[in-house]
């Protein structure tokens, strides 16, 4: 088993590593120069050649890409170019903000789909079923922005119950905190919840159909407890994969939401930096991502291993 | 004596998917009393696990119970609500299924599973149900009983499972056990056991069954009653022992003539021995592992033209893995294999289209190897395009031949795999191994999967083929009577290697390895009694519950042998015996002492 760990760990390491190159080569073929948007249009020539000197712009792209990887490898993510500070500083806080935000929605959103999930297989075919799939698939239907803008609309200007911006301050309390993100959360609670709520039920209905279940329902075991001790155990495996991707997603894949929201999280100061040429914060931010992807992934094949006896117990 | 169970005009249909409900059992009656086993049998589709499910108040997805009473105790199961049949299964009536590797929960430890019911119907408490389960593998003879249920069941052997299943459904004592096919997936040596098993429970509890099979042999053994039932119809009931010896209607006496008796011996004629580098196939010195485990050892196998070789012998014994070495899905560690004459590459990597083509594989999963999503045309269509460059109206003619070929209509290759039986299905596999015109078919289990009745037609169709077509067949199976009715020369394989292999004929007649000895005597007779019988021979004490270990060291079969000799056959190889040439038999025992057998008591005494 430690060896099956091992080799996933090693190919996330190379996922890693490819990634790598991908930012990298991808943040070069940005358009446009990041000394000319630093120093603005108008700024004359020379000026601007100083400045490409001064950032290490003009040393070849191979050597960049070692200088920024033996960076990365001890911790040094470099220094922003837009704002001339320590990078790790920059995602310091919008970090603790994006993983506060994926934190609640996945506490939230998680249990909900697998018990919805859960639900649907139980009631399969039936009208109760149907409109858990229905309402699901709705929700992910919607763009984002516009799930947000109505539930702005709903609960912020009608209702006036939630703030229409989350307000984070540090000196904020842990209530007011988690009320002003209560609109972010729902509106990624509906992006992530048809996906995994499927997933639950079609696993579950797939485990449902073998010899064993049957095996428990002529034991005289209730319906409930052959979903929740016969079936799900079973149908694990696919269903912790599609929880990790969309976890994933809480991460990397915000943006749209943290822009309707003005939510100071790490997607947008990506985007941010994109849009200022800033190249090291959008490589580091990308790295980020990544890392967040190859991780959560990981922990889900090993989760995935414990769940099964045959790959827990090998010699 | 008052009846446990009266069923009375039991009706049940069934929907095909998409369509109307038909029906599926008509009107059957039939009653049990306590500690009498009835029998039902019939081909599949004859409505015999329907019916024994439908004692339980249960009907499988797409069927329902239309009509009839199933009274249980005077009480009727099917007018009980949710509550009150819950607490009727597993308790009053219990249900043992085919498949125990299927039938165990993958994921919960066995003694989770066996426990569950009592548990769960407030009979006893956790710990008082896991002390009774104990005692329940020690009945059963089953190998550490006070530990094998902490076990996962991928950890212990199919038939060690199938008597965990037997525990499972006595864990509440039940007044009722419905066993449907429990024995049907097993090595004869195996089912054996099972079934003394069966028997010494339903004596000791006085515990009343419904035995479903579609194996008069078997039922022979455990039966008190048997009632015949195809199409969902009774066809005759009567005492086990007027069905068997006095069969009244015209379907009994033909499925009586279905199980196939082992053929009279010497009927083959003497073949000459050809010289080695003539035969169609030659495996020389063949070793084959998976990783580290060696599974074959320094196997050596010939087959001519037009000719049937049968493999034989128990599950982990390699047969598949010959035939995987064989069809280069394994490369060898060890060893060749050549194709008239000239060796072929180890790996199908290596082998070329045409190589490719002379060898074909068929897999005993029709179900599993045809994909559910493309159209028999389809399937066949790919071969005929890979092997033979064909344009799509030549594929079409062909499908349409090969089809007839395995006699089948035509108008099947617009049809998909699900929507064809069994038997079916498997004729479809047979025609895409014949697609690519192949000279020799590796067979591995194929007939293993189907009734007696329609088993028999495909291995009649796989003759007609041979006689037409000229291919030669290794036939691989567990099922000794299939072999010895099909094959011409059978191989006797045993832990990897080959202990006994010539004409069928000679192998089927002393003198005889001991494994092969054992396997013959295993192979339930279509008499009462016989079970009983052949408990009480030596093979059968020695070596009949133990499974097959595989060695390097000595002759693998020695921990089973009856007259294995101490220091000799667990220290060297044995020794190739040739009573006459073309029969081989790897024994350290003399020709002589093979024809007559050694007396045990005289080894045991020796020793």
């Amino acid at each position: 088993m430690t060896g099956l760990i091992f080799r996933r760990l090693a190919i996330g390491l190379v996922t890693m590593w490819a990634v790598s190159l991908l930012v990298f080569a991808s943040t070069e073929i940005l358009p446009g120069d990041v000394a000319e948007s630093i120093l603005g249009k108008e700024a004359p020539d020379d000026v601007i050649a100083a400045m490409r000197e001064r950032l290490g712009l003009n040393e070849p792209a191979h050597v960049r890409y070692w200088d920024w990887l033996s960076g990365l490898f001890v911790g040094d993510l470099g220094v922003s170019l837009g704002s001339g500070r320590e990078i790790s500083e920059l995602i310091d806080d919008r970090l603790w903000n994006t993983v506060r935000l994926a934190s609640v929605t996945a506490i939230i959103a998680v249990p909900l789909a697998v018990i919805l999930g859960l639900i649907s297989a139980m009631r399969a075919g039936t009208v109760m079923d149907r409109s858990i799939s229905i309402g699901t698939l709705c929700m992910i239907s919607l763009p984002e922005f516009f799930v947000a803008a109505l539930l702005v609309y709903v609960f912020a200007v009608q209702l006036r119950w939630l703030p229409a911006l989350p307000i984070v301050r540090p000196d904020q309390s842990l209530w007011s905190s988690l009320t002003s993100i209560v609109l972010p959360v729902m509106t990624l609670t509906f992006a992530v919840l048809a996906h995994m709520a499927r997933m639950t039920r079609n696993a579950v209905i797939n485990v449902l159909s073998s010899a064993y279940v049957e095996m428990a329902l002529l034991k005289g075991v209730p319906n409930w407890r052959i979903i929740l001790f016969h079936a799900f155990p079973n149908a694990l495996s696919p269903i912790i994969n599609v929880i990790a991707l969309n976890l994933a997603y809480l991460v990397a894949g915000v943006v749209i939401v943290e822009t309707a929201f003005g939510y100071p999280g790490l997607a947008r100061l990506m985007v941010d930096a994109v849009g200022t040429r800033d190249v090291p914060l959008v490589q580091a931010c990308g790295m980020i991502f990544c890392a967040t992807y190859v991780l959560l992934n990981l922990l889900a094949d090993v989760l995935s291993i414990l769940s099964n006896p045959r790959l827990r117990t090998q010699k | 004596m008052r009846n446990l169970l009266e069923v009375k005009n039991l009706c049940v249909q069934g929907r095909p998917p998409g369509g109307e409900y038909v029906p599926i059992v008509k009107g059957i009656d039939f009653s049990i009393k306590p500690g009498e086993v009835l029998a039902l049998i019939g081909e599949s589709g004859s409505g015999k696990s329907t019916i024994s499910l439908s004692t339980m108040g249960y009907a499988r997805p797409g069927c329902r119970i239309s009509k009839g009473e199933v009274l249980l105790n005077g009480e009727d199961v099917l007018l009980l609500d949710k509550q009150s049949r819950r607490n009727l299964r597993g308790e009053k009536v219990a249900y043992v299924a085919q498949s125990a590797a299927a039938s165990f929960n993958p994921s919960l430890r066995i003694n989770k599973q066996v426990t569950e019911a009592p548990t769960l119907h407030g009979i006893m408490k956790e710990d008082e149900a896991v002390n009774h389960a104990v005692e329940l593998y020690k009945s059963l003879d089953l190998p550490n009983p006070e530990t094998i249920g902490k076990r996962y069941p991928h950890q212990v052997s199919g038939g060690q499972l199938q008597r965990l299943m037997a525990a499972m459904a006595l864990s509440c004592t039940p007044d009722l056990l419905v066993l449907d096919e429990p024995t049907t997936a097993l090595d004869v040596t195996t089912q054996i056991e099972v079934l003394k098993a069966f028997k010494v429970i339903i004596s000791r509890e006085n515990t009343a069954a419904i035995y479903v099979s579609h194996d008069l042999a078997v039922v022979a053994q455990v039966a008190d009653q048997i009632m015949v039932l195809r199409n969902g119809e009774m066809v005759e009931q009567g005492s086990t022992e007027q069905i068997i010896n006095h069969p009244r209607h015209e379907y009994t006496k033909t499925l009586m003539s279905a199980v196939r008796q082992t053929p009279p011996c010497d009927q083959a004629h003497e073949e000459d021995q050809a010289d080695a580098d003539s035969h169609l196939l030659g495996v020389r010195n063949l070793t084959a592992a998976y990783g580290p485990v060696t599974i074959l050892r320094d196997v050596n196998v010939v087959v001519d033209k037009m000719e049937t070789i049968g493999v034989i012998g128990e599950s982990g014994c390699g047969k598949s893995t010959m035939a995987r070495v064989i069809s280069g899905i394994l490369p060898p560690v060890v060893g060749e294999i050549r194709l008239d004459g000239s060796v072929l590459p180890g790996a199908v990597k290596g082998r070329s289209r045409e190589e490719l083509k002379r060898i074909q594989f068929v897999f005993q999963m029709a179900d599993v190897a045809l994909n559910p999503r493309q159209t028999i045309g389809k399937i066949l269509g790919r071969p005929l395009k890979f092997y033979h460059d064909m344009n799509p109206a030549q594929c079409k003619e062909r499908v349409g031949e090969l089809l007839e070929l395995v006699e089948l209509p035509r108008e099947f290759a617009k049809r998909f795999p699900g929507e064809l039986s069994g038997g079916q299905k498997q004729r479809v596999n047979l025609a895409r191994a014949l697609a690519a015109e192949p000279e020799v078919i590796l067979c591995d289990e194929v007939t293993s999967a189907l009734d007696t009745v329609v088993a028999a037609s495909v291995i009649r169709l796989l003759e007609s083929l041979q006689e037409r077509l000229g291919v030669s067949y290794v036939f691989i199976s567990h099922d000794l009577s299939t072999v010895a009715a099909f094959a011409d020369r059978i191989v006797v394989l045993y832990a990897g290697r080959v202990v006994e292999q010539g004409p069928t004929s000679r192998v089927l007649s002393p003198p005889f390895h001991p494994y092969t000895k054992l396997l013959l005597s295993s192979v339930p007779e279509l008499r009462q009694g016989w079970l009983e019988d052949v408990a009480e021979t030596q093979e059968a004490r020695s070596g009949i519950a133990r499974d097959v270990t595989l060695s390097a060291v000595g002759c693998p079969f020695t921990d089973r042998c009856p007259m294995s000799i101490k220091g000799v056959c667990d220290t060297q190889s044995a020794p190739i015996r040739k009573p006459v040439a073309g029969h081989e038999i790897a024994c350290h025992r003399e020709i002589e002492e093979l024809i007559t057998g050694v007396n045990l008591a005289e080894v045991s005494a020796s020793a």
